[in-house]
C-alpha cells in the first residue's frame, strides 16, 4: 500500500562546509560548522533561517561522538523566532535518511513550516570513534563485548564479513573493488577528501587492520557538518530549486537483527547483512518500486563490505550473490554515458562515506537530493529516483527513495 | 588478493587490562565464571537461551531464570584476526571469535581464542572454555582450540 505521505514533502536546501580531515577543523568549533550548514541551506532553499521552526534530528541528537545539538541553544543563537517541532530518531547514523521521515512527520502533522536535520561531527583527540567502545567503561551489557578486543566499529564490521565470505564465497577482491569504483567518482571534486585515483595494488598493499578488512575498507575520518531542510510541497514550489520530492522513507528493524554489534546473536542469514532488510522491504511496499527502478543508490559506506551487503539487502542482487554483481562492474558510474555499467545502478556516485568525506550520512542525502534535481557532479541521465540509505548499524537503520519533480 | 597472511600463534589479550561491570540480570553470569562454570541466561518458563542476559525472554516474557552449568565447549561461528593491542597500540596478535555455546541454543560469547596461530582459525572451529583472571577478582571465559 502505498505511504500516505508519498509526495507530499521535499528536500528544499542543502548546505555544508568544507570536509577537513579528522581534526583539522579546529579552532573552529562544532557549533561554528553546524551554523554555517545551516544557514547555507537555507539559502540554498531560498528562504531565512528565521522560517525555520523545526528540528529533526537522528543519532540522539549527537552532534559527532560526545557532542549534542541542542535546540534551544541553536534556536535562540541563530535568531529562530520560535521552534515548534524539535524531535531527534534514536540510535546512531542508522538514522540519517530516517530523519527525513521524521521531519516529514512534524510537517504534516502541521507542527512546523520547515524541518531542518543537521549533523556536525569535529574528531578532536578525545572524540575519536576508533576508539570509541575501547575508551568507554564497559557497561554490564558491553562486558560481554568489549574484553573480547572488539573495541572499533571495524572489528564489529569483520566479523560480519567473515561470516559473509564463509556462507557465499564472497572475496576481498569484491571489498576492493567497492572502493576502487567509488573512487573513481571524486577526482572532479573539490571538496572531497581523497580524490587520487586508486590502484589494485595500493589497495592490495594497504593495512590489514581487522581481517579481513584493510585501512581503505574503512571510511574516512573527516570533520565538517551538513544540513539539509524539508517543507511541505506547496511550500517547496516557492523555493529556489526544483524539489527533491520524499517519495518513500521508513526507520526502523527487525528482532533478529536487534542488538546488532552490541549483541552478535543474529541468527543467519540476518548476521552476514546489513540489517536493512525490513527497511528496504518496507519503501518498496510503500512505492511499488524496486531495486531496479533506482537511478541511483547512496549507500552508507563506513565499510566496504557493508555496501555488499546493503545490495542484497534491498535486492540490486539475491542474497549471497554480491560479490559477483560487485565484481561484475556493476555499482561503477560511466561518466560518458552517464549511467550505469553492465545493466547496474550507480553506487555512490559522490565518492561515498569511504573517499569523499564521513559526516554520519548526510553527503549522502545530499548527493541524493543534487541527482534529482540535475545537478550533481557526476550526474546520472534523467535521474528520477535515488535511494539513499543509513545504517548499517544498531536500530533504527533507515532507508529514502527521493523522486525529481 | 586473498593469500593468507601469516600472524603466528593467537594469544589472549592480557587479563590485567580489562575490566568488566555487572548489574543483577548479568552477575550470575560472572559469579559462576568466577567458579571456573560456564553458564548462559535461560528462561525458567519456556527454556529460551539468551545471552547478554536480559530482564525480560523475548519469548514469553517471563523474568524468571536459571543459570544451568554448560560443557563449556563450542563452535566458532565468526571471528577476526587483529594485531594491535587496543589498550597501547602495541603489536599483539589476538582473534576475537563469536562462539555458538554447546547446550544453550542461540547463545553466543564473544571471547578471544587460543592454542593455535591465528591463521588457522576457521569458521566452523571446535573450541572450550578457558578462563582468564581479570581485574578486581573476576574471572573471564576465552576458548581455546580443540
Amino acid at each position: 500500500m502505498a505511504w500516505a505521505h508519498q509526495d507530499k514533502t521535499a528536500i528544499v536546501g542543502v548546505g555544508a562546509t568544507d570536509y577537513y580531515v579528522r581534526g583539522k577543523s579546529w579552532p573552529r568549533t562544532i557549533n561554528d560548522m553546524a551554523g554555517e550548514a545551516i544557514l547555507k541551506a537555507c539559502a540554498d532553499a531560498g528562504i531565512s533561517i528565521k522560517d525555520v521552526d523545526g528540528f529533526s534530528y537522528y543519532s540522539t541528537a549527537g552532534a559527532g561522538y560526545l557532542d549534542k545539538f541542542d535546540t534551544a541553544s541553536l534556536m535562540e543563537t541563530l535568531g529562530m523566532p520560535h521552534v515548534s517541532f524539535s524531535a531527534t530518531l534514536t540510535s546512531g547514523g542508522g538514522g540519517c535518511v530516517g530523519a527525513i521521515g521524521l521531519a516529514t512527520a512534524g510537517l504534516m502533522n502541521e507542527d512546523c513550516k520547515y524541518a531542518v536535520t543537521v549533523m556536525a561531527l569535529q574528531q578532536l583527540p578525545q572524540h575519536r570513534l576508533g576508539v570509541v567502545f575501547g575508551a568507554a567503561a564497559p557497561s554490564p551489557e558491553n562486558s560481554f563485548l568489549q574484553p573480547s578486543g572488539l573495541v572499533g566499529p571495524g572489528h564489529l564490521m569483520s566479523v560480519l564479513a567473515r561470516r559473509h565470505m564463509h556462507l557465499y564465497g564472497t572475496t576481498q577482491d569484491a571489498f576492493g573493488e567497492i572502493v576502487m569504483a567509488t573512487r573513481a567518482n571524486t577526482h572532479n571534486r573539490p571538496k572531497a577528501v581523497r580524490k587520487a585515483p586508486l590502484t589494485r595494488e595500493e589497495y592490495e598493499t594497504s593495512p590489514m587492520l581487522a581481517d579481513p578488512l584493510r585501512r581503505l575498507d574503512f571510511c574516512l575520518e573527516t570533520d565538517g557538518a551538513v544540513a539539509v531542510i524539508t517543507t511541505t510541497m506547496d511550500r517547496a514550489k516557492d523555493c529556489r530549486h526544483k524539489p527533491a520530492i520524499v517519495h518513500a522513507c521508513a526507520h526502523g528493524g527487525q528482532r533478529e537483527w536487534g542488538r546488532a554489534f552490541a549483541w552478535m546473536g543474529m541468527p543467519d542469514p540476518h548476521f552476514a547483512s546489513s540489517g536493512h532488510k525490513f527497511t528496504a522491504d518496507r519503501i518498496w511496499a510503500q512505492s511499488g518500486l524496486s531495486a531496479k527502478d533506482m537511478d541511483v543508490a547512496l549507500l552508507y559506506d563506513h565499510f566496504s563490505p557493508m555496501v555488499l551487503m546493503q545490495l542484497e539487502d534491498y535486492g540490486f542482487c539475491e542474497k549471497g550473490e554480491g560479490n559477483d554483481y560487485v565484481l561484475g562492474g556493476k555499482i561503477r558510474y560511466d561518466a560518458a554515458t552517464g549511467r550505469g555499467v553492465n545493466g547496474g545502478v550507480p553506487v555512490n556516485t559522490h565518492g561515498g562515506n569511504l573517499n569523499e568525506a564521513y559526516i554520519i550520512g548526510m553527503t549522502h542525502v545530499v548527493e541524493a537530493v543534487e541527482q534529482v534535481r540535475g545537478t550533481a557532479i557526476n550526474q546520472v541521465t534523467d535521474c528520477e529516483f535515488a535511494l539513499a540509505s543509513g545504517g548499517p548499524a544498531s536500530l533504527p537503520v533507515s532507508s529514502l527513495i527521493l523522486r525529481n519533480a | 588478493m586473498s593469500k593468507t597472511i601469516s600472524y603466528g600463534p593467537a594469544r589472549l589479550l592480557p587479563g590485567e587490562q580489562i575490566r568488566i561491570s555487572t548489574n543483577p540480570d548479568t552477575e550470575p553470569f560472572w559469579q559462576a565464571a568466577k567458579e571456573h562454570r560456564l553458564t548462559a541466561c535461560q528462561c525458567a518458563r519456556c527454556g529460551h537461551f539468551r545471552m547478554p542476559p536480559t530482564p525480560y525472554c523475548p519469548e514469553c516474557s517471563s523474568t524468571e531464570k536459571v543459570w544451568p552449568t554448560l560443557p563449556g565447549t563450542g563452535t566458532v561461528f565468526s571471528y577476526v584476526v587483529c594485531n594491535k593491542n587496543p589498550k597501547n597500540g602495541e603489536d599483539f596478535i589476538y582473534v576475537p571469535v563469536v562462539v555458538d555455546l554447546d547446550g544453550a541454543p542461540g547463545a553466543r560469547l564473544n571471547a578471544n581464542v587460543t592454542g593455535c596461530d591465528a591463521e588457522d582459525v576457521h569458521i566452523g572451529m571446535k573450541v572450550t572454555v578457558e578462563w582468564t583472571d581479570i581485574q578486581d577478582g573476576w574471572v573471564l571465559p576465552n576458548f581455546r582450540k580443540v
